[in-house]
This record gives C-alpha cells, structure tokens and sequence, in this order.
C-alpha cells in the first residue's frame, strides 16, 4: 500500500461556513469547493456571489458556502443562473453542476446559456457516473464501464459513445472560456519511486479563477474537472486517481479548449 | 397607456397589465393562442415608458422559461412567463420548486383543447392542474381567472400583489377566447406596490448572513414545518383573498356558477331567462384558489339549486359540490373541444331543472 504524507496549511477563508461537507472519501467536491471559496475571497466577490446549487453532490453546497444560494432542480441550474445574472448585472452567479445534471437532463439549458453568452460561470465535475444516485451510467461514462445501470459495461452501440461536453460546449460561439481540468492528484515516478503531485489540481485552481474572471468580462465561461467517485466505481481511492489518468484523459484530455479574453496567457 | 380607452386583444392587455405593474422581466417561449404575450412584451422591450421593464428573452423550452423566472424572481424581481396547456404541463415542475422555496412569480396559462396537443380552441380544462398543485408535492397556486378583456389587463396588477404579499407563484388562467377577443380597456392610474424583498431576495450576502432558496431537506420533521409554515399562508389566503362577482343572484332560485369566457355566456342566459321571469343568477368566481367556497356554502344554505358551466367535462363543479356540501342540487353543462355552449343551451338546461324541481 502507498503511503500518501503530505501536508496543507489550510487558512480560515470567508467564503466558506466551516460546516463539515458530506462528500465521500477520496471525492474532490471537497477539493472544488476549496478551489472556488479562496478565488471567491482572493478576487473580494464573496459579498456580491450568488451560487446556483445543481441536483447531484454538490446540492449540499449551501450548507459549505458563505454565498446566497437559489437550489434548482434537476439540470435547470444555468438557466436559473440566467435568469438571477439578467436582472442582477453585477452580482457573480455561478453553479457546480455533475456530469448527469449538467450534460443529460439539462444539455439544453447548458448550451443556450453558452449560446447566448450568458455572463455566468459553469463548474462540471465530471466523474463518469451518477454519484448522488448511486452509480448510475452517465453521459460521461467510459465505453465498457460497469455501472448499476450497464452492469455489463457501457456498450455503445446501444447507448452512444462517450459525450465529450468540454470539446461540444467549445464549440458554441458564445463560450467565451472553455477548460478541461483535473482536481485529482497523480501518482508519478520520482527519484524516491513513486510520489503523487498536485500539479492538475494548481492549474484547476488558475481555472476557477479564470472562469470568475472570464464572467466579470462579461463571458460564459465553463470548466470541466475531472473527477473520482471511488464509492460507485467501487475502487480504493487510490486506484480510481490512477484511473483517472489511465483511462478517463484518454477520452477527455485536459487543456484549454477556448479562452477568448486570453486570460491563460496573464 | 393610462387612463386612455384602448382596444385590444386579451393577450394583448394582458402585456401592458404586466408592464403597467411593474414587470421587471420577461421570459417566453411561444405557443398558440398565448404568443401575442411574449410578441407584445418584445415590441414593448425598451420602451421609455416602461422603465421598470428590464429584460426580455425568448428561452429554448417552456421549462428554461420557467427556470429563468424563478432565477430573476429569486433575486427579487417581478419576474413572468406566459403559455397555453401543453407548455403549462411543462411549467408544472418550475411552479413546485417556486412554491416550496416561496419565489412570489405570475404565469399565464392561455388555456386551449387537451389533453395532449388538443386544439387551439378555448377549454378550461387546466382547471385541475391549475387549483390543485399540478405539480409534485403539496402546495397551491393563487389561480385569477378573467372574464373580459378588461380583466386581463388588470389582474396582472393583483397577481404579483398576491405572489409578493404570500411568496407564492400566481397564474391567471384564461382561456383562448379571452386571449383572442378584442375589447375596449381602460388602464387605470397605477403605482407600483414594492414589496420588501431584503429579508429573502438572493441579492449578495453583505453585511447580513446567507439567503438560501432552497427546495431540499433531507430532515423530515423540518420539511412537516416547513411545509405547515406554507399551509398556514394558504389559509390566510383563504380566509383573505377570495374574489368572486354575483349578478342577480339576490332573489335567484337557481344560481349559475362559471368563471372566465363561460361566465360570459352564462350572463347572456341570466338575462334571457330573467327577461322571461326565471330568477336565475351567476356566481363568477374571479380567485379558483383560493375557491369561495363559504359564499357558495351561504347560497346553498338559502336553498338555492347550482348548474355549473364549464368548457371542459366537469373539473370546478366538483369543488362546488364540496362547497355546498350533500342534498344540495348541482348540475352541470359541459362544453369541450375547443368550443363554447350557446345561451340556449344553458337555457334550456336551467327549465329542466325547473321541471324537476316542481
């Protein structure tokens, strides 16, 4: 068994409640919700953010942000970000949306929110699966991954291949700043063997800020995050990180894949 | 606008009701016979008159319409979509969620033939989905039915008033005929009432903790009170908001009771029967929820017989029988279809029950 000793000094940030989250070990919401409070506070909005709560995981988001908080139903988050962000011009709105919410029962209110340039931020964990109904296939879910609802492995030909939403979103003239992140750590070989780094999770970091940034200049902006959910995938949660670079940035590679006010390059 | 006699549409009036009221925003996806709503309130976007009038977009589906109003409703605006029954089935999911996070919101169901596609005539068979829920969950709409054209632009005005005052959703269900009829309107003189939105409205949280809008909780003793703490508002409502207009009713021995377009038709009988010496009277009720059930309960308790109108195949008459309570006599003449019954028909089933009543 690999031994994971590393050491975080985590500072007190306003944005967040102190409330213990629910999320499951190994789980990066945690991780996201870190991300998102220290650009909140780092970029002085907190008082001005307003967080639309998606159905899936991050539905408990109110009680772990120091925002306020409209919780919508299933998939219709980025309109009801819309709808606060057009009669509220100055406020930041964003949601975390999962996989399921963000890219099956909601992809309409997804795209035309990209498609009308609507000046709100959009967070997609994507774990490949259903995490908050208990492992269901996704969108997102990798051809031949077993699922309780493809409990012989995703087959294609009957439920269509992989969505790759950053690639589809991407593609909409609207989207002003598209991203493909990873909030997972990666176990790489060093000179001591075998070590995990937090690389991905940085340049997660540098997206979450940039997708606040990308709508105070007035864009849609969208980040995918990769993620684990080793409860569903049923795997220690050191192999699902594993799995995370083995297999599912072989499908969805990370990188930016729009960024129209060039805020990669600041 | 106000003051003058315009002539107009009823989904017309039904625009510049809303804009003389204050409306913030405007979400709208078209359907027949409601799209002159939406085509109005365009046409109107950045008018100088209006300058509460802040935003308008046409949506991608009747449910991002409603999402987006519970969006800018959730921020404290006065906020409104409009469509006809097929949408409005689509509009139920929204209306739940708005009723259990107490968004105050107005939405108009041009109501048409159903179920499924129907028709593009007028029915009022949205009565059910519009007086009882209609969507998951326990909870009520204030439901304004118009009768005139008249009515269509004034009820706007009352249903944001209600939807602010309760923190509820309010519809105003028409129907095809008062959306399409073309009348003479008079607005009045308004100010718009601006309710407190500061203790609810998710506007940023400075200098004060979070709002939360939130439909999920998971602890089912706090979702009982929640959800009582909305009951007893509703029966507020009840005991406060109930509308209703009587016509002849003082000496009537049998009394019609329809709302909207049905009402209309029902008057025109009311005459010609009382021009032959029938005392005969309507009971229009103007709110279906809440339903005037104690001023319906009065006149059975005078011994007064009930035929109820209605475009479709009995929906309100059965809350008439609840109100009325048993041994009292209520009839009913059902029209549907996309099409409305004649005077002479209301006439002729008010002399049977004349007959049996003798």
């Amino acid at each position: 068994m690999t031994q994971v000793a590393y050491t975080v000094k985590l500072g007190k940030l306003n944005s967040l409640t102190n409330t213990p989250t629910h999320y499951c070990a190994g789980c990066e919401h945690g991780t996201l919700t870190r991300l998102i409070a220290a650009a909140v506070d780092g970029l002085g909005i907190r008082e001005k953010t307003v967080m639309i709560d998606s159905v899936g995981c991050s539905v408990l988001a109110f009680n772990y942000f120091n925002f306020d908080h409209i919780v919508a139903a299933h998939g219709r988050a980025p309109a009801v970000a819309a709808g606060l962000k057009r009669v509220h011009p100055e406020l930041t709105v964003f949601s975390v949306q999962g996989d399921g919410d963000a890219a099956s029962i909601g992809l309409l209110e997804l795209i035309y929110a990209a498609k009308r340039s609507t000046p709100i931020t959009i967070f997609l964990v994507n774990n490949a699966i259903y995490g908050m109904t208990g492992g269901q296939m996704a969108p997102t879910t990798l051809e031949g991954q077993v699922t309780t609802t493809t409990p012989f492995g995703r087959n294609v030909h009957m439920t269509g291949t992989e969505l790759d939403v950053s690639k589809l979103v991407s593609t909409i003239d609207g989207a002003a700043y598209v991203k493909r992140a990873s909030l997972a750590i990666q176990e790489i070989s060093s000179q001591r063997g075998k070590v995990y780094t937090i690389k991905n999770i940085l340049d997660a970091k540098k997206s979450v800020e940039n997708a606040f940034k990308a709508q105070a200049l007035g864009g849609f902006a969208f980040v995918e995050l990769l993620s684990t959910c080793s409860i569903n995938w049923k795997m220690p949660v050191l192999d699902a990180k594993r799995f995370v670079y083995d297999k599912i940035v072989k499908k969805y590679p990370l990188g930016l894949y729009k960024d129209t006010f060039g805020l990669e390059k600041q | 606008m106000s003051g003058n006699r315009v002539y107009l549409k009823g989904n017309e009036a039904l625009a510049y009701g809303a804009l003389e009221a204050g409306l913030n925003a405007y979400f709208a996806y078209p359907i027949t016979p409601s799209s002159e709503i939406p085509e109005t309130l365009a046409k109107e976007f950045g008018n100088k008159k209006y300058p509460e009038y802040k935003f308008f977009l046409q949506a991608a589906s009747e449910l991002e319409a409603i999402n987006m109003v519970i969006g800018a409703a959730g921020g404290g605006a006065r906020a409104m979509t409009a469509t006809s029954s097929p949408g409005f089935s689509l509009k139920q999911e929204g209306l739940s969620y708005a009723a259990c996070m107490e968004i105050p919101l107005l939405i108009a169901d041009i109501c048409r033939a159903g179920p499924g596609l129907g028709n593009l005539g007028p029915e009022q068979s949205d009565y059910f989905q519009a007086t009882k829920g209609g969507g998951h969950g326990n909870y009520r709409l204030i439901v304004l039915a118009p009768a005139t054209v008249q009515e269509m632009a004034l009820l706007p005005r009352l249903g944001f008033d209600l939807a602010f005052k309760y923190r509820n959703p309010t519809l105003i269900l028409g129907d095809a005929f008062t959306g399409q009829l073309k009348e003479d309107v008079v607005f009045p003189e308004l100010t718009t009432e601006h309710y407190d939105v500061s203790d609810w409205a998710t506007t940023g949280a400075k200098g004060r903790a979070p709002h939360v809008l939130n439909s999920l909780e998971l602890d089912y003793q706090k979702h009982f009170k929640h959800i009582g703490k909305i009951y007893e508002k509703y029966e507020r409502a009840q005991a406060n908001e109930v509308r209703f207009e009587e016509y002849r009713t003082e000496d009537a021995e049998t009394v019609i009771v329809a709302f909207g377009i049905a009402s209309r038709i029902a008057k025109g009988a009311v005459n010609r029967l009382r021009s032959k010496g029938v005392k005969v009277g309507l009971f229009r009720p103007i709110t279906l929820w809440p339903f005037p059930q104690s001023q319906l309960r009065t006149l059975a308790s005078q011994g007064r017989r009930f035929l109820v109108v209605e475009l479709n195949t009995g929906q309100m008459v059965e809350d008439v029988k609840l109100a009325v309570g048993t041994g009292v006599t209520v009839d009913f003449v059902g029209k549907w279809g996309g099409t409305v019954p004649t005077e002479a028909e209301i006439e002729s089933k008010i002399r049977r029950l004349e007959v049996v009543a003798v």
